[in-house]
C-alpha cells in the first residue's frame, strides 16, 4: 500500500508535465488528460482510504521513504511520505473537489486557446499541494509550500494579458513570500532546536524545549499560515486573486493553497499546544480575519470578491478552532472539508452565473435569475444555506462545533471569542444572503429596458455623467442568461450533494473526529453554558443576519440600485478591503520607495561619485603630463639633463650625509 | 700638470656642448655639440686613467671613439635625409614622427 503513495502525487505531476510539454498536439485531448489524472489520483485517494479504513486507528499511519534527499553529517533531509488520518482527509479533498474543478473547467474554458496550459497548470496545483500534505518533514512540506504558491501565481495570472490580472499575480505571490519567510525561519528554529525538521522527531520532543522558542516556532509558523491562508495582515492578495479565472478561484479557496495554514498549525499542534502565548495570538488572529473578512463581504458589489471575502472569514473560524488547542483541531479540520464543499460550490456557481452574464460580476447587475439558470439557483442555493448554517447541512454541524468550542476555551477569552465567533455567523448570512437576493431574486437589472435603466439613474443623482458614461459602456449587448453545459453543472450538483450532507456524516458517531484523534488528539470542550443553547444563539444570529439582508435588499418594496450608492465612510472603507492595501501602501510601500530612492541617491552620489571623481582626476593629470610630450627634441633633452642634474645632485647630498 | 686641471677642461667642454645642444636649433650644430660632449666625456676618462695609474680609462676612450664615429657615419645620414624632407635642417621641425 506504502507505494500508492508516491502515486497520489504522482499522477498530478506526470499530467502537468505533459501538458505543459506536449504542445500543441495536446490542444485538442489535454484538457481530458488532465481531468483523468487527477480523477486517477482520487481513486489512489479512495483505495487508501478504504484501506486505511479497515486498519485499527493505530495501525493507520502510512510511511514511505523515497531518498535520502540531503545526506550530510550532523543534517538529514529525506523525501519521505507520510500518510495518517489527517493527510488522508485533505488527499480526498484535495483529490475529490480538486477532479470536480476540473471537470467543471473544460466547459469554463471551453473558448480559451490556451486551455491545455491551464490545466497543465492545475494538475501542478494539485500535485504541490498533495506533496504539502503528504509530507513527512517540514522541509519536504516547503517544497509543497512553493510549488502551491508558483501554482497560485501562475494561475491568477492567468489571462495575464490583462494588466490587473498580472499586478494580482505579483501581489499574490509577493505576500506569500513574506510568509514563506516565516516558515523557512520556523524550519530553521526547529532544527536548532530539535537537531531535525522531521515531524516525528519535532512533534514527539515539543514539550522538552523551552517556551520561548515554541512560542517563537509557533509565530512564525502562524506568519506562514497567514501568508497561504490569507489571514490579517497577510490577507490582501485574496481579493485581487479573483482576477484570475473562476476554477482557480474555487481552486484556491476550497481545495488548495488557503487551507495550507490550517493544515500547518494542525500539524504542528504539538508546538502550539506547549506554546500558549503563540496559541493566543492564533486565535486572535482567527477572530479579527472572521470579521474583517465578512465586513469586507459585507460590502462588495463584485459576486467573486464578495465570496472570497467570506473565505477569509471562514478560514478565520478554522485558524480560530486550530488556535484552541485540542478542543479545536478536529473541528477546524471538519468546517475546513465541509467549507470545501460549499464554497467550491459557491465558486463555480458564480462561475456559472459568469457564464451565462457575458461575464459580468457586478451583482447589481444580476436578478432575477432563478428562473433562467435553475440548476445553478438551487446548487449556489444550497451551498449558501450550507455556509450559513442552515440546520441540517455541512455548515451547520461544522460551524456549531467551532462556537461551542471557542466558548469553551473558557474565561473572558471564551466569551470574547464565542461572541466573535456569534457575531462572525450573523454577518456571514447577512452577506450571503445579500449575494442570493442580488444574483437570484428581485428585479432582472440586467435588462437594457427603459425601468431598468431609470432606476439606474435614480441611484446615480449624485452624478449624471457618471451614470452615463456607465450606461454607454455597459450597452454594447444585453445579456442573455442561460443554464451552462451538463460538464459545468455535473460538478456542482455533486458539490452541492456534499454540501448538504458532508456535515451530518461526519457528525454520526462523531466519526469524523475519532478519526483525527489519533493525529490531533481531541478533548471535549465544556462550554460555560449549555450547547444547546449555544445552538440556539446561533439559530438567532442567523436569522437575524439573514432577515437584515432581506429588509434592505429582497422586500418586494425595494428597489436595489445598479449602481452602488455612496455609502457611509464604513461603507466605502469597506468597499476598499478596509483599507488594507491603503495601509500596506502607507506602511510599507511609500517607506520602502523613499529608502530605495534614498539608496538610488547614495549610490549615485557616493559610490558613483568617488568612482568618477578618480576617473576623472587621473584623466586631468594625464591631460597636464601629456604635454610633456611634445615632440621637441630639445625638451626632450632638457628633461633628461634635468633629470641627470638631480641625480647627480643626490648622489653628492647622499654622500654628504 | 696636475692631471685635475684635464678634468676641470672635460666638465667645462661637456657644458659647452651641452649648452649647444639645449639651446642651437641646427641639427648639424646640435651634433657637433653632441660630438664634443663625447670628446669632453674621453678626456675625463683619460684623466681619471691618468690620475689612477691603470689603462681601463684609456681603452674606455677607444671604445667611445669607435661608437662615435660609427654614430656619425648614422647621424649624418639621418640629417641629411631629414633635409631632403624638410627643406630644413633644423631640429624644431622634426616635431612630429611623420612627413
Amino acid at each position: 500500500m506504502e507505494s500508492l503513495i508516491g502515486l497520489l502525487v504522482g499522477f498530478p505531476l506526470l499530467g502537468a508535465a505533459v501538458l505543459l510539454c506536449g504542445g500543441k498536439a495536446l490542444d485538442r485531448a489535454g484538457h481530458w488528460l488532465g481531468v483523468l489524472l487527477a480523477a486517477a489520483s482520487f481513486v489512489v485517494g479512495v483505495v487508501l482510504f478504504v484501506d486505511m479504513h479497515g486498519k485499527s486507528p493505530d495501525q493507520r499511519a502510512l510511511h514511505q521513504h523515497l531518498f535520502s534527499w540531503v545526506p550530510v553529517e550532523g543534517f538529514r533531509a529525506d523525501a519521505a511520505f507520510q500518510l495518517d488520518q489527517l493527510a488522508m482527509v485533505f488527499v480526498l479533498l484535495i483529490t475529490g473537489v480538486g477532479t470536480l474543478i476540473h471537470l467543471y473547467s473544460v466547459g469554463y474554458m471551453e473558448h480559451d486557446e490556451r486551455r491545455r496550459r491551464f490545466f497543465g497548470y492545475l494538475n501542478l496545483f494539485l500535485a504541490a499541494m498533495l506533496l504539502l500534505v503528504l509530507a513527512d518533514n517540514y522541509l519536504l512540506l516547503y517544497v509543497g509550500w512553493e510549488g502551491v504558491g508558483l501554482a497560485s501565481y501562475l494561475l491568477i495570472g492567468f489571462w495575464q494579458h490583462k494588466p490587473s490580472a498580472a499586478v494580482a499575480a505579483k501581489k499574490a505571490f509577493l505576500v506569500n513570500r513574506v510568509g514563506d519567510a516565516g516558515l523557512a525561519i520556523a524550519i530553521f528554529l526547529m532544527f536548532t532546536t530539535f537537531g531535525s525538521f522531521a515531524f516525528q522527531p519535532v512533534l514527539a520532543h515539543a514539550g522538552g524545549a523551552s517556551e520561548g522558542k515554541l512560542t517563537a516556532i509557533g509565530l512564525m509558523l502562524l506568519l506562514a499560515a497567514c501568508g497561504k491562508s490569507a489571514q490579517v495582515p497577510l490577507q490582501s492578495w485574496l481579493g485581487d486573486a479573483m482576477e484570475g479565472p473562476t476554477p482557480v478561484s474555487a481552486l484556491i479557496h476550497a481545495a488548495t493553497m488557503v487551507t495550507a495554514g490550517v493544515y500547518l498549525i494542525t500539524r504542528s499542534g504539538a508546538i502550539f499546544d506547549a506554546a500558549p502565548d503563540a496559541q493566543l495570538v492564533v486565535v486572535t488572529v482567527g477572530a479579527v480575519t472572521l470579521l474583517y473578512g465578512a465586513i469586507v463581504g459585507c460590502a462588495k458589489d463584485d459576486i467573486k470578491k464578495a465570496l472570497a471575502g467570506s473565505t477569509m472569514s471562514q478560514i478565520g473560524y478554522m485558524i480560530l478552532a486550530a488556535g484552541l488547542g485540542p478542543i479545536g483541531y478536529a473541528f477546524a479540520i471538519m468546517h475546513l472539508v465541509t467549507h470545501g464543499f460549499f464554497k467550491a460550490g459557491l465558486f463555480l456557481g458564480a462561475g456559472s452565473v459568469m457564464h451565462g452574464m457575458n461575464d459580468e460580476v457586478d451583482m447589481r447587475k444580476f436578478g432575477g435569475l432563478r428562473k433562467y439558470m435553475p440548476v445553478t439557483f438551487v446548487t449556489f442555493g444550497l451551498g449558501y444555506l450550507a455556509i450559513i448554517g442552515f440546520p441540517g447541512l455541512s455548515g451547520f454541524f461544522s460551524k456549531d462545533q467551532i462556537i461551542e468550542a471557542a466558548f469553551a476555551k473558557g474565561g473572558t477569552q471564551g466569551w470574547i471569542l464565542g461572541g466573535t465567533a456569534l457575531l462572525g455567523a450573523a454577518i456571514t448570512a447577512y452577506y450571503m444572503t445579500r449575494v442570493m437576493i442580488l444574483t437570484f431574486f428581485g428585479e432582472e437589472r440586467w435588462r437594457r429596458t427603459p425601468a431598468a435603466a431609470e432606476a439606474g439613474v435614480d441611484a446615480a443623482d449624485a452624478g449624471d455623467d457618471a451614470a452615463g458614461a456607465h450606461g454607454a459602456a455597459d450597452a454594447h449587448a444585453e445579456p442573455h442568461p442561460h443554464e451552462s453545459p451538463k460538464v459545468m453543472t455535473v460538478p456542482m450538483m455533486l458539490l452541492a450533494v456534499g454540501s448538504v450532507f458532508a456535515g451530518g456524516l461526519f457528525k454520526v458517531g462523531d466519526g469524523f473526529v475519532h478519526w483525527l484523534e489519533p493525529v490531533t488528539r481531541f478533548e471535549e470542550g465544556h462550554p460555560p453554558v449549555a450547547s444547546g443553547v449555544v445552538t440556539a444563539a446561533t439559530m438567532v444570529t442567523l436569522v437575524l443576519g439573514a432577515g437584515a439582508a432581506w429588509l434592505q435588499y429582497g422586500r418586494a418594496s425595494v428597489t436595489v440600485p445598479s449602481v452602488a450608492p455612496r455609502g457611509n465612510p464604513f461603507t466605502r472603507a469597506a468597499r476598499r478591503d478596509l483599507l488594507q492595501d491603503d495601509i500596506n501602501h502607507a506602511l510599507l510601500v511609500e517607506p520602502g520607495r523613499r529608502l530605495t530612492r534614498g539608496l538610488v541617491a547614495v549610490d549615485e552620489k557616493v559610490v558613483d561619485g568617488a568612482v568618477r571623481g578618480t576617473a576623472s582626476s587621473f584623466g586631468g593629470l594625464s591631460g597636464r603630463v601629456r604635454r610633456l610630450q611634445n615632440g621637441f627634441v630639445r625638451s626632450y633633452a632638457v628633461s633628461m639633463f634635468g633629470g641627470a642634474a638631480i641625480l647627480v645632485a643626490a648622489t653628492l647630498l647622499m654622500r654628504g650625509v | 700638470m696636475n692631471p685635475v686641471n684635464y678634468v676641470y677642461l672635460a666638465a667645462l667642454l661637456f657644458t659647452i656642448g651641452a649648452a649647444g645642444v639645449l639651446l642651437r636649433r641646427n641639427a648639424i650644430v646640435v651634433f657637433m655639440c653632441i660630438e664634443l660632449m663625447l670628446n669632453a666625456a674621453n678626456l675625463a676618462l683619460v684623466a681619471f686613467s691618468r690620475l689612477h695609474g691603470n689603462l681601463d680609462g684609456q681603452i674606455m676612450a677607444f671604445f667611445v671613439m669607435v661608437v662615435a664615429a660609427a654614430e656619425v657615419v648614422v647621424g649624418l645620414s639621418i640629417i641629411v635625409m631629414l633635409y631632403r624632407s624638410r627643406h630644413s635642417a633644423s631640429v624644431d621641425d622634426a616635431s612630429l614622427m611623420k612627413l
